[in-house]
Protein backbone atom coordinates (compact mmCIF):
# COMPACT_ATOMS: atom_id res chain seq x y z
CA UNK A 1 0.00 0.00 0.00
CA UNK A 2 1.59 3.14 -1.03
CA UNK A 3 0.72 5.87 1.28
CA UNK A 4 0.52 9.70 0.31
CA UNK A 5 3.09 12.60 1.73
CA UNK A 6 2.74 16.32 1.86
CA UNK A 7 6.22 18.16 2.86
CA UNK A 8 6.78 22.04 3.08
CA UNK A 9 10.02 23.00 3.79
CA UNK A 10 11.75 26.40 3.70
CA UNK A 11 14.89 27.60 2.38
CA UNK A 12 17.34 30.45 3.44
CA UNK A 13 16.61 33.72 1.79
CA UNK A 14 20.23 34.38 0.80
CA UNK A 15 19.65 31.98 -2.54
CA UNK A 16 19.41 33.37 -5.82
CA UNK A 17 15.98 31.92 -7.65
CA UNK A 18 18.69 30.19 -9.58
CA UNK A 19 20.53 28.42 -6.59
CA UNK A 20 16.65 27.95 -4.66
CA UNK A 21 15.38 26.43 -7.80
CA UNK A 22 18.45 23.99 -7.67
CA UNK A 23 17.68 23.29 -4.51
CA UNK A 24 13.70 21.77 -4.70
CA UNK A 25 15.43 19.82 -8.29
CA UNK A 26 17.80 18.39 -5.46
CA UNK A 27 15.23 16.96 -3.28
CA UNK A 28 12.75 16.47 -6.45
CA UNK A 29 15.49 13.97 -7.78
CA UNK A 30 16.13 12.64 -4.74
CA UNK A 31 12.45 11.45 -3.68
CA UNK A 32 12.55 10.39 -7.51
CA UNK A 33 15.44 8.00 -7.26
CA UNK A 34 14.15 6.66 -4.20
CA UNK A 35 11.03 5.93 -5.46
CA UNK A 36 8.87 8.31 -4.54
CA UNK A 37 6.10 9.43 -7.01
CA UNK A 38 5.42 13.19 -7.72
CA UNK A 39 1.61 13.96 -7.35
CA UNK A 40 1.89 17.40 -6.96
CA UNK A 41 4.24 20.21 -5.74
CA UNK A 42 3.80 24.15 -5.19
CA UNK A 43 6.24 27.04 -4.93
CA UNK A 44 4.72 29.93 -2.74
CA UNK A 45 7.52 32.08 -3.29
CA UNK A 46 9.70 34.62 -0.62
CA UNK A 47 7.68 34.98 2.44
CA UNK A 48 7.56 36.44 6.03
CA UNK A 49 8.39 34.02 8.78
CA UNK A 50 5.97 34.75 11.84
CA UNK A 51 9.13 34.50 13.42
CA UNK A 52 12.43 34.79 12.97
CA UNK A 53 14.65 31.45 12.43
CA UNK A 54 18.35 31.11 12.23
CA UNK A 55 18.14 35.15 12.41
CA UNK A 56 15.55 35.09 8.64
CA UNK A 57 13.03 36.72 8.62
CA UNK A 58 12.05 35.56 5.49
CA UNK A 59 11.83 32.45 3.47
CA UNK A 60 11.08 30.37 0.03
CA UNK A 61 8.55 27.79 0.90
CA UNK A 62 8.04 25.13 -1.01
CA UNK A 63 5.47 22.48 -1.24
CA UNK A 64 5.66 18.68 -2.14
CA UNK A 65 2.93 15.96 -2.25
CA UNK A 66 3.97 12.53 -3.02
CA UNK A 67 3.45 8.88 -2.90
CA UNK A 68 5.86 6.13 -1.73
CA UNK A 69 5.51 2.75 -0.68
CA UNK A 70 7.30 3.00 2.80
CA UNK A 71 7.65 5.17 5.28
CA UNK A 72 12.06 5.28 4.93
CA UNK A 73 11.59 7.21 2.24
CA UNK A 74 10.32 10.20 4.26
CA UNK A 75 13.05 9.23 6.98
CA UNK A 76 15.87 9.61 4.25
CA UNK A 77 14.49 12.94 2.88
CA UNK A 78 14.32 14.01 6.43
CA UNK A 79 17.85 13.13 6.77
CA UNK A 80 19.00 15.22 3.50
CA UNK A 81 16.82 18.17 4.77
CA UNK A 82 19.04 18.29 8.20
CA UNK A 83 22.27 17.78 6.27
CA UNK A 84 21.65 20.60 3.92
CA UNK A 85 22.16 24.02 5.59
CA UNK A 86 19.93 25.71 2.91
CA UNK A 87 16.94 24.66 4.51
CA UNK A 88 15.97 26.24 7.60
CA UNK A 89 12.87 23.97 8.50
CA UNK A 90 10.68 21.16 7.38
CA UNK A 91 7.77 19.38 7.85
CA UNK A 92 5.98 15.97 6.55
CA UNK A 93 2.61 15.10 7.20
CA UNK A 94 1.41 11.88 5.69
CA UNK A 95 -2.04 12.38 4.41
CA UNK A 96 -5.28 10.59 5.51
CA UNK A 97 -8.32 9.98 3.24
CA UNK A 98 -10.09 13.50 4.19
CA UNK A 99 -6.64 14.85 3.61
CA UNK A 100 -5.93 13.68 0.47
CA UNK A 101 -9.51 14.64 -1.31
CA UNK A 102 -8.85 18.12 0.24
CA UNK A 103 -5.39 18.39 -0.97
CA UNK A 104 -7.35 17.21 -4.79
CA UNK A 105 -9.54 20.28 -4.33
CA UNK A 106 -7.31 22.71 -2.91
CA UNK A 107 -5.41 21.90 -6.31
CA UNK A 108 -8.31 22.04 -8.42
CA UNK A 109 -9.58 25.22 -7.46
CA UNK A 110 -8.29 27.03 -4.30
CA UNK A 111 -4.43 27.89 -4.22
CA UNK A 112 -3.81 29.45 -7.46
CA UNK A 113 -6.49 32.22 -6.42
CA UNK A 114 -4.51 32.54 -2.85
CA UNK A 115 -0.84 32.14 -4.11
CA UNK A 116 -1.34 34.99 -6.03
CA UNK A 117 -2.90 36.82 -3.07
CA UNK A 118 0.14 35.50 -1.00
CA UNK A 119 2.94 37.00 -3.84
CA UNK A 120 1.07 40.54 -3.60
CA UNK A 121 2.00 40.70 -0.13
CA UNK A 122 5.36 39.27 0.39
CA UNK A 123 6.10 41.80 -2.88
CA UNK A 124 4.60 44.96 -0.56
CA UNK A 125 6.42 43.96 1.73
CA UNK A 126 9.60 44.18 0.40
CA UNK B 1 -45.37 36.59 35.53
CA UNK B 2 -46.01 39.31 33.00
CA UNK B 3 -49.51 38.90 33.40
CA UNK B 4 -49.28 40.70 37.04
CA UNK B 5 -48.25 44.40 36.28
CA UNK B 6 -47.98 44.85 40.28
CA UNK B 7 -44.90 43.03 40.13
CA UNK B 8 -41.83 44.80 39.65
CA UNK B 9 -38.29 43.53 40.16
CA UNK B 10 -35.49 44.61 41.55
CA UNK B 11 -33.04 43.88 38.95
CA UNK B 12 -34.07 43.79 35.52
CA UNK B 13 -34.22 40.19 33.90
CA UNK B 14 -32.18 39.17 30.75
CA UNK B 15 -34.94 38.91 28.36
CA UNK B 16 -32.12 37.90 25.81
CA UNK B 17 -31.34 34.14 25.01
CA UNK B 18 -28.08 33.57 24.24
CA UNK B 19 -27.34 31.85 20.98
CA UNK B 20 -26.94 28.42 21.28
CA UNK B 21 -23.12 27.90 20.07
CA UNK B 22 -22.61 24.92 17.81
CA UNK B 23 -19.53 23.43 15.99
CA UNK B 24 -18.46 25.23 12.79
CA UNK B 25 -16.99 21.76 11.29
CA UNK B 26 -20.06 19.72 11.67
CA UNK B 27 -21.89 22.26 10.79
CA UNK B 28 -20.43 23.16 7.39
CA UNK B 29 -19.16 19.29 6.98
CA UNK B 30 -15.52 20.26 6.87
CA UNK B 31 -13.65 17.27 7.40
CA UNK B 32 -10.08 17.87 7.36
CA UNK B 33 -8.33 21.23 8.57
CA UNK B 34 -5.39 22.48 6.61
CA UNK B 35 -2.41 23.64 8.49
CA UNK B 36 -1.16 25.42 5.46
CA UNK B 37 -3.85 28.05 5.68
CA UNK B 38 -2.81 30.78 8.70
CA UNK B 39 -5.72 32.84 8.17
CA UNK B 40 -8.56 30.28 8.92
CA UNK B 41 -6.62 29.43 11.56
CA UNK B 42 -6.65 32.60 12.98
CA UNK B 43 -10.39 32.35 14.27
CA UNK B 44 -9.02 29.63 16.52
CA UNK B 45 -6.34 31.76 18.60
CA UNK B 46 -6.17 34.93 21.13
CA UNK B 47 -4.31 37.63 19.89
CA UNK B 48 -1.42 36.35 21.73
CA UNK B 49 -1.68 33.72 19.18
CA UNK B 50 -2.73 31.18 22.00
CA UNK B 51 -5.93 28.49 21.28
CA UNK B 52 -8.62 29.62 22.23
CA UNK B 53 -10.49 26.84 24.00
CA UNK B 54 -13.88 24.65 23.61
CA UNK B 55 -16.25 26.53 25.78
CA UNK B 56 -15.52 29.49 23.23
CA UNK B 57 -15.78 28.43 20.41
CA UNK B 58 -18.22 25.40 20.58
CA UNK B 59 -16.27 23.32 18.60
CA UNK B 60 -16.39 20.04 19.29
CA UNK B 61 -13.90 18.05 20.62
CA UNK B 62 -13.13 15.52 17.75
CA UNK B 63 -12.28 18.52 15.55
CA UNK B 64 -10.74 20.76 18.37
CA UNK B 65 -7.67 18.17 18.78
CA UNK B 66 -7.66 18.65 14.82
CA UNK B 67 -7.38 22.64 15.22
CA UNK B 68 -5.03 22.77 17.98
CA UNK B 69 -2.60 19.89 15.92
CA UNK B 70 -3.18 21.99 12.67
CA UNK B 71 -2.16 25.29 14.57
CA UNK B 72 0.65 23.20 15.98
CA UNK B 73 1.88 22.18 12.54
CA UNK B 74 1.09 26.03 11.21
CA UNK B 75 3.17 27.10 14.35
CA UNK B 76 6.30 24.88 13.26
CA UNK B 77 6.47 25.85 9.44
CA UNK B 78 6.13 29.85 11.17
CA UNK B 79 3.13 30.23 9.70
CA UNK B 80 1.76 31.15 12.54
CA UNK B 81 3.73 32.95 15.86
CA UNK B 82 4.64 30.86 19.31
CA UNK B 83 3.86 34.02 20.86
CA UNK B 84 2.36 37.34 19.62
CA UNK B 85 1.47 40.72 20.85
CA UNK B 86 -1.51 41.81 18.73
CA UNK B 87 -2.25 39.75 16.55
CA UNK B 88 -6.00 40.82 15.34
Amino acid sequence: MSKQYETVFIMTPVLSDDQMRETVGKFENFLKENGGTFVHQENWGLRKLAYPINKKTTGFYHLFEYTADNGNLVQKLEVEFIRDERVLRFLTVSLDKYAVTYAEKRRKEGFGKKNKKKKEETVNEQ
Amino acid sequence: MAADPQIRYLTPQASEVRKKKYCRFKKSGIKYIDYKDPDFLLKFVNEQGKILPRRLTGTSLKYQRKVSQAIKRSRHLALMPYVADLMK
